[in-house]
């Protein structure tokens, strides 16, 4: 019950923004089943949110601990182009191996950003943000240096499937998404991993003397955030066929921390929500797709989303909360 | 910096004062090995006019990055820059080519929007209580979704006064300066004065040492926070209209990734991002810096243009590596 509380906002934003979907285009949430897979806008939306969940869903497990990754959309690309380097080498007699090879090696590849950016944080000790930085910036470039500032394109046909197939009708990349999203509600909410995560969020120092490894949890929790972006790498590599050094990803870590944000995970560490982060990943999906169907220029989403952040950001404020209740408050005294 | 540290022995002290100094004796150093290598490597690099160049090519990075230093000052950040730099040369395009008015008004109106921007940031961050890096991140996507609305195509701009000041060179003898270099070394210049020279940058230091003690001693802090981020809003729009000098055109792609440049030369200039400690003199050598990999992998012509990332990366791993190694060492905090 208290969990469906904490979920009321964001469930209403979304919502209403379907039904803004709805009346600028009256088959939105039309769902039909086509040439054996599920079809319509909704699915798209669906389909299209994969890898945002996932980025989204890393950086709210680094947000828990008082932390966070800005290095997200530098590790998708570089994920896309170790995909793709690896796949485009073996092309003309890329089998199944060549295909495990490309998927493992870009995994193991973000993995490594991953604990790269942990260590930083809790080994040398820096600022989060300062820490991940440095991935942010020089990431790009080695993303370019994979690909030699190329794009490739991808042509072995399997590696599609993971951004544009379907299994039993349903896509691939959403179910991927809802493998972790189970996954990790169970790991948040059914074991002691959870309770620890909170305490390091809310006290860093009472959790140490309670007895809690959080420098151990903090550094598999970057490695997770950094296989998540490797996983969103390969899918959104997988659904355009190609891997764009310079452009795959971009401004992805303001959408994954705008839907962390939105979802009703406090930026200040401590609470977290794997569904809430969920629906704010399908409510920035939603709105683009909204925008995109409503014929307004693409690139007007920036300040819908700015609107969406100063929206989120104050009602999440307690200085932005008691400064109303003194608004509220004063005229009713002098009454 | 740290209060109660009066009766520091004198060995500590001297410590403490090479702490603080040397970050930017490293980054001092850096530049001249990098001048020394470059010289060695090419014929021609050790030209006035290339170090002119420099400041030529790197004047809006250079004005942003002044602004940039005060709000890490504080410990705080501001991610829009880059953003508030494209808005405002799309605005000053579109109002003076499409609209016809006069640049002599556009130039102000762009710079009062900035300093608009910089002001909400500030009441929001110190006000509110929100977190610098996400409120200016909003800011980010303001200004650059408003961008957008403007037009998501170039616009040249072809008006005499500003291709007369565009074109305009200073001459300095062994060499020449645009207008915007110009500029940017007034605002390095008034940057330093203010840091050093008036109770708002004394306020600036006391605020990134301790916020609190800032607070106990009766400054006015909450003011200076909100001024340090109307300054950062402010110096993105000159740089804004800078560009527009250096470019000839309003896009809304313009200074992509600047915030990111910006920061990285705050840094590598030796300011701590926690707060408190560094200087604008620094931030205006480790602008250079970034400028001189730029023009020695040019002067190369085989590296591509990825690699000045990666070195701008791995500088920054370098100067935060050797921070936390002084703040470790030092014994103040």
């Amino acid at each position: 019950m208290r969990s469906l509380k904490t979920l009321r906002a964001p469930l209403a934003s979304l919502a209403i923004l379907l039904v803004i979907g709805t009346l600028t285009n009256h088959g939105f949430l039309k769902i039909t089943w086509q040439d054996g897979h599920l079809q319509g806008a909704l699915i798209d939306v669906l389909n299209h949110a994969a890898p945002l969940i996932l980025v989204s869903l890393g950086m709210m497990a680094v947000i828990a601990i008082r932390g966070i990754d800005i290095s997200v959309g530098a590790v998708v690309a570089i994920s896309a182009a170790v995909a793709a380097t690896l796949i485009s080498q073996a092309d003309a007699a890329a089998g199944p191996a060549a295909l495990c090879m490309a998927i493992g090696g870009a995994l193991a590849v973000s993995a490594l950003c991953g604990v790269w950016n942990g260590l930083l944080v809790v080994k040398v000790g820096m600022q989060p943000i300062v820490a991940t930085l440095i991935l942010m910036i020089a990431g790009r470039g080695i993303a370019q240096l994979i690909t030699s500032g190329q794009i490739i394109t991808i042509y072995y046909a399997p590696y599609a499937v993971i951004g544009n197939g379907y299994l039993l009708g349903i896509p691939v990349a959403l179910l991927i998404a809802l493998a972790v999203t189970l996954a990790l509600q169970l790991a948040l909410n059914r074991t002691a991993l959870g309770l620890f995560i909170r305490a390091i969020g809310l006290n860093p120092a009472a959790a140490h003397i309670a007895g809690i490894r959080a420098r151990g949890i903090s550094l598999c929790l970057y490695t997770l955030c950094g296989l998540a972006a490797g996983v969103a790498g390969l899918i959104i590599s997988s659904n355009v066929k190609s891997a764009d050094g310079n452009n795959a990803g971009q401004l992805l870590e303001l959408d994954a921390i705008l839907a962390v944000a939105l979802g009703g995970t406090s930026l200040n560490g401590g609470r977290f929500t794997v569904a809430g982060t969920v629906l704010g990943a399908l409510i920035i999906q939603t709105l683009t797709t909204v925008i995109y169907a409503s014929g307004l220029p693409p690139q007007v989403n920036l300040a819908f989303k700015a609107v969406l952040v100063f929206a989120a950001l104050l009602l999440q404020s307690t200085g932005a909360r008691d400064l109303l209740r003194r608004l509220l408050v004063r005229p009713r005294s002098q009454a | 910096m740290a209060a109660g540290n009066t009766a520091d022995t004198p060995r500590t002290l001297r410590w403490r004062i090479d702490a603080r100094l040397m970050p930017l004796a490293i980054t001092a150093c850096l530049f001249f090995a990098l001048v020394a290598a470059g010289s060695m490597l090419y014929q021609n690099f050790l030209a006035p006019q290339v170090f002119l160049n420099l400041l030529v090519d790197n004047a809006f990075l250079c004005i942003v990055a002044v602004g940039m230093t005060f709000v890490i000052l504080t410990g705080g950040i501001d991610l829009s820059v880059g953003a508030i730099v494209a808005l405002n040369t799309m605005i000053s395009a579109s109002l003076v080519q499409k609209h016809g008015v006069s640049p002599f008004a556009a130039i102000p109106l762009v710079l009062a929007v900035g300093a608009a921007f910089g002001l909400l940031h500030g009441v929001l961050i110190q006000y509110l209580r929100l977190q610098p890096f996400i409120v200016t991140l909003a800011g980010m996507f303001l200004a650059r979704g408003l961008a957008f609305l403007i037009g998501t195509e170039s616009i040249a701009v072809d008006h005499p006064v500003y291709q007369e000041l565009a074109s305009a060179r200073i001459p300095l003898g062994f060499g020449s300066l645009s207008i915007g270099a110009a500029v940017a070394c007034v605002v390095v210049a008034g940057g330093i004065w203010l840091a050093h020279a008036t109770p708002f940058g004394r306020t600036v230091y006391a605020v990134g040492g301790d916020e609190a003690a800032a607070r106990l001693m009766g400054l006015r802090v909450d003011r200076t926070v909100v001024g340090v981020y109307l300054l950062s809003g402010f110096c993105s729009a000159l740089a804004g209209v800078v560009m527009t000098l250096y470019m000839l055109s309003g896009y809304s792609l313009h200074g992509s990734g600047l915030e990111l440049d910006a920061i990285a030369a705050v840094v590598i200039g030796g300011t701590l991002l926690r707060g408190g400690i560094g200087y604008v003199s620094g931030t205006f050598v480790g602008v250079m810096i970034l400028g001189i990999i730029q023009t020695l992998i040019s002067f190369d012509g085989t590296l591509s243009s990825w690699w000045t990332k990666i070195v701008a990366g791995a500088l920054l791993l370098a100067f935060c590596l050797l921070q936390r190694f002084l703040e470790v060492r030092s014994p103040a905090r």
